[in-house]
């Protein structure tokens, strides 16, 4: 397989250098980088169908993007393609958002933190700044002079946020053209970005045919901290207490993912008890996070009950937390090398405690609101997404899996204590609101199960390896993903040997989770976009970083 | 009214700490007098004021999850009459900044306490609302939500806990019912 990757690419871009470490990359011309990709794509054998990431880079004399893509029918193999820009003053590449859709919104971004131009992108402009923001702030060479871009305080106007451009390739060169993204005639409603129902301030343009949804426009930014930035300036342990805070329902696991990551890198062993400990964090974060998550979906339907009572057992496992780590929702328990501290004496039989305790509210959630007739039938026959729309658009995690996309990392590439335990992905194949609905709370079920294992196999040791004083990654590019409540989330580093990265990119689930509510919340009513965007269970600090 | 003889129910006067302010206001009120009747009445509305504080839902990150552990079953603040969450600034009293405010979102913060009917307040719950927090050197992040909006009670936490919320809310609670409602003081203006 490797080889007949590499021999494919090599026949289309014989320039291309193509190194083999973790991952097989391949640097490519820029002109030659579309063919290449829809090669991949294409191929009957390969299929690298799933678009994981697109990364921009400042390599100092010229810009560059990062193309992270996995291939589904072949156990998601990775690629990495990589290829740059000519210059710096007007850098421009091909769009690759026809070949993968969830290209149209990481290009958007790279456009707005890099400034790189996409040719023949269908709607160019900046993702999370403001129209008026100077200057693109992943630049090595960006000036951070608040005097620059002071705090505003007056609203952005709709033309700025409608006013798009595409680039097209002519005889005499490239050329812009600018359009205004909704018509004249279009009835257009705006949700937030301050709106209970959005879960978090994500601001939604909806064009409206009566009650029916005509086109979504998300428009993000409105909580972009530019983690990645700072990052940059930060050594790697000050780094774990941001990830926590991309998307805070599924903290541990964030930080899990730049600690394997760290660690990989550095080539460091680390115990066998804290890996278990890992592993049940991450298990009891997943299911803190399934509570909210299936708490908010009812109370968006109007059920407040349920929120009451997905928040109180939400509560037994912030206990659990506070115990060992001493934080409630931002446990800050990973370190690089294991956790910590150890955990408490009562940690493993308050886990024993809560897993019966779970079992028997599960089963009342279900009697309560799965079972409800109305809840059913707001749910069911809405919001459908295909495997292959699920695949194209990347939406991963519990949403991808209710459209029959198996995607769970944990199974793809064990991490941490997973090849050791027994678990089922949790699947559906209708991708409709209502299998996403049920699928996350089987995946607290499943989560039980886990659990019980991990508990009861507990190895005695060391909670944590020694580390350096001052952690210094060797120069390379490296890559850990890890499955977070919401889907697959990854960690690019790459370092020039220095304490802190060159480059950090979290690649978030919550993206491609909006991402997709465009194409299936399209034709159906306005009130039940509430209930589908819910289903999607989406965190918008997680997309704004 | 005096510090000493605010009344919170389940709390003891001397565990409020951060009295200064408090104390300082009531030298300005005493300067200038009050009617006894006009001071009884007002006394009353302030009771009836501090116990029924409508927050705004209004969350940006973390701390909104501790918002809505505070509001749940646990820690219920239907206890202290807070429990009508408004969607609508028009309806509520206080707003709690929960999260980060970025340079995109200060507008819209701004915004959303002009539409406030007076008399109102605000809360900086964490890290970020009050100072920028863990994003201090960011380039996005406003550094502090005084800068632009007037802020009563700041609750120190990352993100705070709840019982820090509700002590938080209790302070509010102190300075209302010390307040001369007639005579409301102005707001600030943040330049």
């Amino acid at each position: 397989m490797d080889n007949k990757i590499k021999e494919r690419i090599l026949s289309l871009a014989p320039e291309a250098i193509i190194e083999e470490t973790q991952f097989i990359s391949a640097t490519i011309p820029s002109d030659k980088l579309r063919a290449v990709a829809l090669a991949l794509r294409n191929d009957k054998d390969m299929q690298f169908d799933y678009l994981q990431d697109l990364i921009g880079m400042d390599w100092g004399e010229t810009l560059g993007v990062i193309y992270n893509i996995f291939s589904t029918p072949n156990n998601q193999k990775h690629v990495v393609l990589k290829t740059s820009t000519s210059e710096k003053e007007s850098p421009e590449l091909y769009t690759v958002s026809d070949i993968w859709d969830s290209a149209t919104l990481y290009e958007r971004e790279v456009y707005d933190l890099i400034g790189i131009r996409f040719i023949n992108h269908p709607g160019l402009r900046r993702l999370f700044l403001r129209a008026d923001w100077n200057g693109h702030p992943l630049r090595k060479d960006y000036d951070a002079d608040p005097a620059k871009n002071p705090v505003p305080l007056i609203n952005q106007t709709v033309e700025d946020m409608e006013t798009t451009e595409t680039l097209t390739l002519t005889n005499e060169g490239v050329v812009g053209s600018s359009f205004q993204l909704f018509g004249e005639k279009e009835y257009i409603v705006n949700m937030g970005p301050q709106h209970p129902a959005t879960h978090g301030v994500l601001h939604l343009r909806i064009s409206l045919e009566g009650e029916t949804v005509n086109k979504i426009d998300p428009n993000f930014g409105y909580i972009h901290r530019g983690v990645e930035k700072m990052c940059e300036s930060y050594t790697y342990p000050q780094i774990l207490h941001l990830t926590d805070r991309l998307d805070y329902l599924s903290g541990t696991m964030n930080r899990h993912a730049v600690c394997l990551c760290v660690e990989k890198a550095i080539g460091l062993e680390v115990p066998e008890r804290a890996h278990y400990i890992r592993t049940i964090m991450d298990e009891l974060t997943r299911i803190a996070s399934h509570l909210l998550g299936w708490g908010c979906m009812c109370m968006d339907m109007g059920s407040i009950t349920a929120f009451v009572y997905g928040m109180r057992d939400r509560e037994k496992i912030m206990d659990i937390f506070e115990e060992s780590a001493g934080g409630r929702l931002m446990a800050n328990y990973n370190v690089i090398g294991g956790v910590a501290k150890d955990i408490h004496p009562n940690f493993l039989q308050r886990v024993r405690d809560f897993i019966p305790y779970m079992r028997k509210m599960l089963k009342e959630y279900h009697i309560l609101f799965t079972e409800n007739p109305i809840a059913r039938g707001r749910m069911k026959g809405i919001g459908f997404l295909t495997t292959e729309q699920a695949i194209s658009y990347g939406v991963t995690g519990p949403a991808g899996r209710a459209s029959g996309w198996m995607n769970d990392v944990r199974k793809i590439e064990p991490y941490a204590a997973y090849d050791k335990i027994k678990f089922e992905p949790m699947m559906r194949t209708e991708g409709g609101t209502f299998e996403r609905y049920i699928v996350r709370l089987d995946e607290v079920e499943e989560s039980l199960k886990m659990l019980e294992q991990l508990v009861d196999n507990m190895p005695e040791g060391d909670f944590c390896a020694k580390t350096k004083a001052i952690i210094r990654i060797p120069e390379g590019e490296y890559f850990q993903r890890v499955e977070n409540a919401r889907g697959d989330f990854g960690v690019f580093i790459s370092s020039k040997g220095d304490k802190s990265p060159y480059r950090i990119k979290f690649r978030t689930p919550c993206m491609t989770l909006v991402s997709a509510l465009s194409p299936i919340t399209c034709g159906e009513k306005l009130a039940d976009l509430v209930m589908i965007g819910a289903s999607l269970d989406y965190v918008i600090p997680c997309i704004d970083r | 009214m005096e510090v000493k003889n605010i009344h919170i129910p389940n709390m003891k006067n001397e565990d409020f700490n951060d009295n200064e302010y408090l104390e300082k206001y009531v030298e300005e009120l005493k300067k200038n007098g009050t009617n006894v009747v006009v001071g009884k009445i007002s006394d009353f509305i302030n009771w009836g004021r501090s116990n029924s504080v409508w927050p705004l839902t209004f969350a940006t990150s973390c701390c909104g999850i501790e918002f809505m552990c505070v509001g749940a079953a646990r820690t219920d603040f239907a206890r202290f009459g807070w429990e009508v969450t408004r969607n609508s600034p028009r309806q509520a009293d206080v707003v709690f900044v929960a999260g980060t405010i970025v340079h995109k979102m200060a507008p819209v913060l701004k915004r959303l306490y002009d539409q406030m009917a007076e008399p109102k307040y605000v809360i900086a719950m964490g890290g970020c609302a009050i100072s920028g927090g863990p994003f201090k050197s960011s380039y996005h992040v406003v550094m502090g939500v005084d800068e632009i909006i007037p802020v009563d009670v700041y609750i120190p936490g990352c993100p705070p806990r709840p019982d820090a919320v509700l002590y938080g809310m209790m302070q509010l609670q102190r300075k209302i019912k010390l307040e001369d409602y007639f005579r409301l003081p102005e707001q600030p203006v943040i330049k």
